[in-house]
């Protein structure tokens, strides 16, 4: 009994085996089938090709020509096309290279005009009018000069990098203050200049409705500042406008503040 | 449905408001960022120790605590010793840089600056495009 179980078994996997190699071989027959269509194909095309009459090909080959025409045109103009679109991006990226600067030259000054008028205490004035010109100027050593009332002289009520009492009085530094104040308007003298604190290399008056109040002289710039460039000038005219109208509204208010307290003193005196 | 970036913050530790001011304008120009600002190191620290920040731009002369001990504290700090840090300053000597650098600073930056550079460097640290 066993043993014709194993003959079943055995023939069972003949037939498998048998079955596999015929499987394989209709796979290679259906792959060689796919290749010999193509064959066939190409050498039909061929033979329609080869019973072609010469004006068959003279009318394909202008057929071709012309296409061919055709594409170089095409091509010429994407060229053309490309090379304005290459050009436009260049301006449009100098442009926006432009405009980014405009912006941050913009954000400096609003910032610098804000700051000068957020208070009416003298001192933060003051205070700011040092950032300012550190900071965004990059000056390390300068003074500002207010105009005393009561003797008509200019004094140091701010100063950077040095001693109060070392910054030149307004007739020791001459030239360049009096050119300054005379013509309303900063003057900028070489930065290279910048030698002692004898001769200030800007000097940036202070003036409200054509009277001057004080000036800003700067001595010497920082080390890392290579020179003036347009947004200083721009930073030159705000200090010149703003830190006017600032400092000036901060004195008045300072008096006003003061009036008004000796006035409360007085009404409460009279009221007690 | 897309994935909203999450908002990055940073900490301006700087002691004149002018320069914040400057500074927050620059930076505000980054998409989903939160700026927070310090007036001076001792501010700066307390801020930094109690939330998180992704940047910070530090000045170095500071009244209460200077930018350069700043640094060197915060570079101690475990938690927070992978913290970017910019150095935004009036002083340019090389040996300044060189030290700033030497405690931990990513990146050193002069006055008077210039917008577009600290928002480049900024965007360079956050790792943004």
């Amino acid at each position: 009994m066993s043993s014709s179980r194993n003959d079943l078994f055995s023939h069972g996997e003949e037939f498998l085996q048998l079955f596999k190699r015929g499987a394989e071989f209709t796979k290679e027959l259906l792959v060689e089938n796919e290749r010999l269509r193509g064959t066939l194909a190409n050498l039909e095309q061929e033979q329609a090709d080869a019973t072609r009459t010469p004006e068959d090909w003279e009318k394909y080959r202008e057929e071709l020509v012309t296409r061919l025409q055709d594409l170089e045109q095409e091509y010429e103009s994407v060229r053309v096309r490309l090379h304005q679109v290459e050009e436009e991006n260049k301006h449009f990226a100098s442009r926006y290279i432009e405009v980014e600067e405009e912006n941050n030259n913009l954000a400096n000054l609003y910032v610098a005009s804000y700051q000068l008028h957020s208070t009416l205490d003298l001192d933060e004035v003051l205070k700011i009018i040092l950032e300012i010109v550190i900071n965004l100027v990059g000056a390390e050593v300068f003074a500002v000069y207010l105009l005393n009332g009561d003797s008509g002289e200019l004094g140091v009520a701010a100063c950077e990098g040095a001693e109060s009492t070392e910054f030149p009085d307004c007739s020791q530094a001459g030239g360049i203050l009096v050119e300054a104040l005379e013509q309303a308007a900063p003057v900028c003298a070489d930065p290279a200049q910048a030698t002692s604190l004898d001769r200030p290399i800007v000097c940036i008056p202070l003036i409200v409705q054509e009277r001057p109040i004080g000036l800003i002289a700067v001595f010497g710039l920082l080390q890392q500042k290579e020179g003036f460039t347009a947004l200083d000038h721009e930073l030159f005219s705000v200090l010149g406008g703003h830190a006017s109208t600032a400092l000036l509204a901060a004195r008045l208010y300072s008096q006003s503040e003061r009036k008004l307290n000796t006035i409360q003193g007085f009404i409460d005196l009279l009221t007690k | 449905m897309g994935l909203s970036m999450e908002r990055q913050r940073i900490l301006i530790v700087e002691d004149s408001p002018t320069m914040r001011q400057l500074l927050t304008f620059a930076l505000r120009r980054l998409k989903n960022v939160d700026i927070v600002e310090a007036q001076d190191g001792m501010d700066g620290l307390r801020k930094v120790s109690s939330d998180h920040f992704d940047l910070a731009l530090i000045d170095i002369n500071m009244p209460v605590m200077d930018g350069l001990k700043l640094i060197s504290l915060i570079r101690s700090e475990e938690s927070l010793s992978d913290i970017p840090i910019v150095v935004v300053t009036t002083e340019g000597a090389k040996e300044d840089r060189e030290r700033a650098l030497s405690l931990g600073a990513n990146e050193y930056l002069t006055k008077p600056i210039q917008a577009n550079r600290v928002l480049s460097v900024a965007k360079g640290l956050l790792k943004r495009d």
